[in-house]
């Protein structure tokens, strides 16, 4: 026989049909149970983005007839896709959730097409029609949670200094410090917003002194964007300021500091999604929401928090849950004194020309570049 | 509170100073370990490795002990351990040190990932710092010399291990075998005992380096915690020539170069953050190129290092 004759296409092939024959049975057995994958960048339980995610994940474990695979700590290369793959082909995903920024381009958008039968729902993804309809790109308007962060630690404040450690200058980051300083005005004319961004999703070293300048520059109210908020939330409250979270609920770091917080409601909306997808409905493949959707939430205020504060951060989550409060108002400046949204055209939360953000507003210390 | 405004720039060296004080001591722990071992002739690279498994280990033995010293003392067992497997993998014929360094590193970051897992929620009691600024009203510089006691030990240990390479039997018979092993088994001593001496006690201090990390600043366990420090230091001792005051000094350059990005951008210089941060590297990178010279092996360096060979 001539081997330089099998292609390399027949050989993959051939192999392809062995190795499926031999999963078929596993494959029959596991029919009964509709498989969901869930992959993390980082940790389960970092205090932080992918626990949020790993919360969502163990909702939709309760639900019957479910099955559910996880993998931690996959990084945003061509190991995502191998872990995508063995999801899809081993353990019978149809659905995924790949739940890191960077697994989206190329990663989800290179395997799409390949398995048309299985869906990719990412999170914070840009879906635009262009792209295969099995993917879907969901998001939570967060920053409303941060602008009800914004009334408490505004309140709170006595050296009416706020202070914000972000990785970052990207959009999703520049809207959170945007919406909690801007918050923060609108109880306190006063107030400014130091923000250090550290460079990077995860620096535990870089964090803790940028948290440390942030309260040796009079910041008692420290709140941040990080992928691991632990470390600013320990520091923190080391110095004896007071904190509010970002991803999930940090209380229990800081029981005595920690004022509120703006969380992930993946609890909410994956066990959704997944109800969706058994009744073969088609889960839109451009998702976004806030409070008023279930996206997002705020962390059980903490002990230190008066009533007065309380009910207006309630009021301002009741204002954004009714749907038409605006944060970002016409006549908006940015903190170079250039008026970023005209007068008259303030930008409702759903507005694309938010995703791209690139300023940051008056009231705020520091720089995107 | 004093007003923090009035400080002005004052704010920058301030916190540069404490930056120095608080991001220093892995380094200077790792370094003056990596400084001992190599100059017993071996390198190891694996201490990325062992300052990760140790802070691991630090924090879990403080989180079921309760004490934090316990958990420092495990911490550097730990490292000594790795140490002490690194130096009898590498005493056996025809082995490089430095592969041997490198799988020892993965080693030790997997390892500690995977023990570690269900340490990266609970939280364990942390060390102590000692107030040095008690006397000072203005709260930053009070807060930077906050000092923990494992930076005052590293403090003491630098002169102490200069002292002891130059004017101990010890240090001497350690340098021997570091350059030139044939003249050490000339004088009867088995070059791999030594090294395999050298490498433990290294493999300590940078255990107890670990455990600063996780047990001290920043203070809890996760798994981005070391982000190359370990690495760093090991270049470090190239740069400190091999001298453990060097190492000292080194330390406290990387560790104030750390705080000087966030607490420029706390005085409004915004511009550049991430060229700080990368300031100690150039900073590394020049004084190579300057002092290296084709003519000549490094100043200070032992003659038995692989590198030099």
């Amino acid at each position: 026989m001539n081997f330089d004759r099998i292609s390399r296409r027949t050989l993959l092939g051939g192999t392809a049909a062995v190795a499926l024959a031999g999963t078929l049975p596993a494959r029959i057995a596991r029919a009964a149970d509709f498989t969901v994958g869930f992959i993390y960048v980082g940790s389960r339980d970092d205090y932080g983005y992918n626990q949020a995610h790993a919360q969502g994940a163990a909702a939709v474990k309760k639900m019957a007839g479910v099955k559910v695979t996880e993998e931690e700590n996959v990084p945003e290369t061509d190991a995502v896709e191998k872990t995508m793959e063995s999801m899809i082909n081993l353990d019978g995903s149809t659905l995924l959730f790949p739940t890191s920024f960077g697994y989206f381009d190329p990663h989800i958008l290179r395997l799409a097409p390949k398995y048309p039968n299985v869906r990719f729902e990412h999170a914070a993804g840009l879906w635009v029609p262009a792209m295969p309809k099995n993917i879907g790109s969901y998001f939570g308007y967060i920053d409303e949670a941060q602008y009800v962060n914004g009334i408490v630690a505004g309140r709170m404040t006595k050296t009416n200094k706020l202070g914000f450690v972000a990785a970052k200058p990207i959009p999703q980051v520049l809207r959170n410090i945007n919406a909690f300083t801007l918050a923060a005005i609108s109880v306190n004319p006063k107030i400014t917003t130091q923000v250090i961004f550290t460079g990077d999703w995860s620096m535990p070293v870089k964090e803790a002194e940028a948290t440390q300048s942030i309260v040796n520059a009079g910041a008692d109210v420290i709140t941040m964007h990080v992928d691991g908020p632990k470390t600013v939330v320990e520091t923190a409250s080391r110095r004896g300021a007071f904190v509010c979270g970002y991803h999930c609920n940090q209380a229990a770091l800081a029981p005595n500091n920690y004022l509120t917080g703006a969380e992930w409601d993946w609890e909410d909306l994956y066990p959704k999604f997944v109800t969706m997808a058994m009744k073969g409905e088609t889960i839109p493949n451009f998702y976004r929401g806030g409070y008023k959707e279930g996206l997002v939430k705020s962390s059980p205020y903490g002990a230190m928090v008066p009533d007065a504060v309380r009910k207006e951060a309630d009021a301002a989550k009741g204002a954004l849950m009714s749907g038409d409060f605006v944060i970002y108002k016409g006549g908006l400046k940015d903190n170079k004194g250039n008026t970023v949204i005209p007068a008259g055209a303030g930008l409702v939360q759903t507005d694309i020309k938010l995703e791209s953000m690139g300023y940051l507003v008056e009231g705020v210390i520091g720089s995107t570049s | 509170m004093a007003d923090a405004s009035s400080l002005g720039f004052w704010v920058v060296p301030i916190a540069v100073l404490g930056g120095a004080v608080r991001v220093s001591t892995p380094f200077l722990f790792v370094s003056l370990g990596e400084c001992l071992t190599e100059r017993s002739g071996r390198i190891n690279l694996g201490l990325e490795g062992t300052l990760v498994m140790s802070a691991m280990v630090g924090y879990g033995v403080s989180y079921l002990s309760g004490s934090p010293w316990l958990g420092v003392l495990a911490a550097g067992i730990t490292g000594a351990i790795l140490g002490g497997v690194h130096a009898v993998i590498c005493g056996l014929q025809r082995v490089n040190d430095i592969a041997v360094g490198i799988a020892l590193m993965l080693f030790g970051i997997g390892l500690a990932f995977y023990l570690g897992k269900p340490l990266i929620q609970p939280k364990a009691n942390i060390l102590p710092a000692i107030d040095f600024g008690w006397w000072s009203t203005i709260p930053q510089l009070h807060d930077a010399l906050k000092i923990n006691v494992l930076f005052l030990i590293g403090v003491v240990l630098a002169p102490a291990l200069v002292w002891a390479l130059k004017s101990t039997r010890w240090g001497l018979i350690l340098r021997t075998a570091g350059e030139s092993a044939d003249a050490a088994r000339a004088m009867g001593y088995s070059v791999n005992r030594i090294r395999l001496r050298a490498t433990m006690t290294g493999g300590f201090l940078a255990g107890v380096g670990g455990s600063f990390l996780s047990l001290y600043y920043p203070g809890n366990w996760n798994e981005g915690l070391s982000s190359g420090q370990g690495i760093t230091a090991v270049a470090l001792v190239i740069f400190a020539r091999w001298n453990p005051m060097l190492c000292f000094w080194t330390s406290l350059l990387f560790g104030g170069a750390a705080a000087l990005g966030p607490a420029l951008q706390s005085v409004q210089i915004t511009w550049g953050y991430h060229l700080f941060g990368a300031a100690p590297y150039f900073l590394t990178l020049a004084i190579m190129i300057i002092t290296c010279s084709p003519k000549r092996t490094l100043v200070g360096a032992p003659a038995e290092l692989s590198i030099t060979k």
